[in-house]
């Protein structure tokens, strides 16, 4: 199964996945439409992207009175079907992360669905911060970065 | 109609009259001017006689952005600010990176006009397309990131900021607009014109969408752009490693580095001062511009000596030059610090770093004296570089208020403008004319004043298949890449996509935007038109022929070491072709038929 990776040490802040999942979900450039959200901080210049990490026991279906929000165990993304929603907005407080939200005008629930197996974020994400990739290969490049500090210190080589 | 790609909205504030309003942009001027640095142009000539004083209540700012911002195509972050310049008064475009611009757009405006006078300092609040004039008396004498910070606290935290830093509250002719605290409009001293309306910063927030006239084939006109500046070494993976120091040991390699206030062309030990060194020893991350994906931005800190703790952005390579090889300094921490200076108080680094190398010149030839300074100024000395530093941007000497004032105005004052590196009284960049010919042609002509990034020949004369040493060529060469970026910068998009990406590319991401279809021919001849609009400015402004010309120290003295040892350049072997290949008369004036060809009459 593949899953969207996060590495917060590559992001650059450039936003292009921002403007990449908003036109792709809705036609039109506007960050605050985009279902991945980059905060960012500029005293310290460090960007942090956020979006939906599809929950396997996710708070927001599990409030969700009427069965808009699902778990799709096959392919992991937690599905959202705006026909059966009510705007209730109550997915959106139960989500820790603010991953689940309103868009640009209120009106409309917006989540993160992996655009069908293809993220748009990913292909415009050229600093490689963002990338959709195997599950066990998630953290692989984190350990081997950690271990080959390892291996240069203990081993010496 | 418009369809798409623009807010379709000017906003106007006018500071003396306390006065807002709002008009639709003109679809006509849109379409023969683009957008940004454009239909800036053309809309600032349309309100302002180009003979006022830049510091003046009449004088007016335009923030311009174009079509292509706030979208996804590659590196569209850039904004312009159209002025009369009071470094030199010539038609002022400087323009920055960040994320201003889509602030700006999604705030609800494609530009922002901004005239008259403010009684007392104020900023101002764009919040979904309402505008409020506050008090800003408290900010006054802030630099600029604690502007940009304080800006953000008294709005939105997710606000897009401009701000000017002590530079131009105490009207420096070489001060910056900076944007967000840390990316900025360098050039033509464009920050003292806010500061002489009394207008510390702006915040701009928003939630506006942008559209665009074919989804479908912009998408494709997007990636396709994107996949070829990820073939490019400098936009590819270059860029983003070494940021565009990475050109200091390129340029010094070829003996084009100006050194030693255009003595020389070469550092010896510029290595010390080079992009690889950047990178190893004080680079934190790479940051990116609006939808950028080569991410040249430098987050850095200095780790060791004197300057331990400090952190910032940068430098870029122009800035290492100025304040490095200009001034014979090859001390990287002294550098790093000297720019963060500049960034903090809002100085252009290019301006500002050759400003203390003339005056380092004029120090060791006997016309500055000790007791002016109040310590030794001579090359090479890094401590001098940091000290002169904090004499220009306190202003608290009267030396220190000469160095705010550039190079053409301290060398003028000691009798001797010679000794300043300017065209059109502005300090000419990183490039040695006298090493690379084209450059020079680029310097004399520039339309703001001695500039790089008119019509960057250094990417044919040296890192293209070009030969530096020629004259031959070099004025169709000149204007060929000074007409391709008036029409890029109009659209947008940064320079630095043309590492990859030709006027072909370029027009189609323009018109499948915007829907004004236009091939490469068309898009090259728009930005004809824009040259020769700010050329009609220039003249009016009264500038002639005899302004168009280089410092006489690259025709008349040879460069003394490295591999371009003992070149000279020779202006009168390329400015009369080039004058020809514009349509141009004799004297440099567009003739008639020029600019009827161009849409342009009457406007001589």
């Amino acid at each position: 199964m593949k899953v969207l990776s996060i590495d917060i040490s590559k992001c650059t802040g450039c936003r292009a996945c921002e403007y990449a999942c908003s036109f792709k979900h809705t036609g039109a450039f506007n960050r605050w439409d985009s279902r991945i959200s980059i905060s960012q901080f500029l005293e310290d210049f460090v960007f942090i992207p956020t979006v939906c990490t599809q929950c396997e026991d996710a708070y927001c279906v599990n409030v969700c009175p009427t069965g808009a929000l699902s778990k799709n165990y096959e392919t992991g993304v937690v599905e959202f079907d705006p026909n059966k929603c009510i705007l209730c907005k109550q997915c959106t407080m139960a989500c820790p992360w603010g991953s689940i939200k309103l868009n640009h005008m209120g009106r409309e629930i917006i989540k993160c669905d992996l655009c069908g197996g293809d993220p748009e974020c990913v292909k415009v994400c050229h600093a490689g911060a963002l990338e959709f990739t195997e599950v066990e290969d998630m953290v692989m490049d984190k350990r081997f970065r950690s271990a080959t500090k390892l291996k240069e210190s203990v081993m010496g080589v | 109609m418009l369809k798409g790609g623009y807010v379709g909205k000017i906003l106007r504030v006018n500071l003396s009259k306390n006065k807002v309003s709002v008009e639709d942009i003109n679809e006509k001027w849109a379409e023969d001017f683009i957008g940004g640095r454009g239909y800036g142009t053309r809309l600032f000539m349309e309100e302002v006689d180009p003979n006022v004083d830049p510091l003046s209540e009449e004088n007016k700012l335009i923030l311009a952005t174009g079509p292509l911002g706030s979208t996804y195509a590659p590196s569209s972050g850039r904004i312009m600010v159209i002025t009369k310049g009071p470094l030199n008064g010539a038609i002022a475009c400087s323009n920055s990176g960040g994320h201003f611009a889509s602030d700006l757009k999604r705030a609800g405006f494609d530009f922002m006009i901004i005239e008259g006078k403010a009684e007392k300092p104020i900023y101002i609040w764009i919040y979904k397309g309402n505008v409020e004039i506050r008090d800003a008396t408290e900010l006054w004498g802030k630099t600029t990131k604690e502007t940009d910070k304080i800006l953000r606290s008294l709005t939105h935290p997710e606000a897009g900021t401009l701000e000017i830093g002590p530079a131009a509250e105490k009207l420096s002719l070489i001060s910056n607009i900076t944007f967000d605290g840390h990316r900025a409009a360098g050039r033509t001293g464009v920050g003292a014109v806010l500061g002489s309306k009394n207008l510390k910063g702006i915040s701009a927030f928003g939630t506006e969408s942008i559209t665009v006239s074919d989804n479908e084939r912009f998408a494709k006109a997007v990636y396709n752009a994107r996949d070829i500046l990820s073939k490019d070494a400098f936009s590819g993976s270059g860029g983003a490693t070494y940021g565009t120091a990475l050109l200091v040991n390129v340029i010094n390699g070829v003996g084009g580095l100006p050194a030693f206030n255009g003595h020389d062309a070469f550092l010896e030990t510029a290595d010390k001062i080079s992009g690889e060194t950047l990178t190893k020893e004080y680079l934190i991350r790479a940051e990116g511009c609006d939808s950028c994906p080569i991410a040249c931005g430098r987050v850095t800190e200095i780790r060791k000596g004197k300057y331990k703790g400090n952190k910032g952005v940068g430098p870029e390579y122009e800035s290492i030059w100025a304040l490095g090889a200009m001034c014979g300094v090859d001390d990287m921490d002294a550098v790093v610090m000297a720019n963060y200076i500049c960034d903090d108080y809002g100085f252009d680094t290019i301006s500002a770093g050759s400003t203390i190398a003339c005056a380092m010149d004029l120090f060791e030839a006997g016309y500055i004296r000790e007791s002016d300074v109040g310590f030794s100024l001579k090359f090479k000395d890094p401590d001098a570089l940091v000290n002169a530093m904090k004499l220009m941007a306190e202003q608290n000497t009267d030396f220190g208020k000469l160095l705010a004032k550039g190079s053409y105005r301290l060398a003028e004052h000691y009798g001797h403008p010679e000794f300043s590196m300017t065209a059109k009284k502005q300090e000419f960049p990183a490039y040695d004319p006298r090493a690379i010919k084209g450059i020079g042609l680029e310097y004399a002509t520039s339309n703001r004043g001695a500039c790089h990034v008119r019509g960057y020949t250094i990417a044919v004369e040296v890192l293209g298949d070009g030969d530096k040493n020629t004259y031959e060529g070099k004025a169709t060469l000149t204007k060929t890449l000074q007409d391709l970026t008036a029409a890029l910068d109009s659209t947008g998009i940064c320079l630095f996509t043309t590492f990859g990406l030709k006027g072909k590319e370029i027009a189609e991401l323009f018109s499948s935007a915007t829907g004004f279809e236009c091939d490469e021919q068309e898009f090259m001849k728009k930005g004809e038109r824009i040259w020769n609009l700010e050329k009609a400015f220039n003249i009016k402004a009264g500038f002639t022929k005899d302004d168009d010309k280089l410092p006489e120290r690259m025709e008349k003295e040879s460069i003394k070491s490295g591999p371009s040892k003992g070149e000279i350049t020779d202006l009168g072997k390329m400015l009369p072709e080039y004058y020809k290949s514009r349509g141009w008369d004799e004297n440099g004036i567009p003739t008639p038929e020029k600019l009827k060809e161009l849409g342009l009459e009457g406007i001589l």
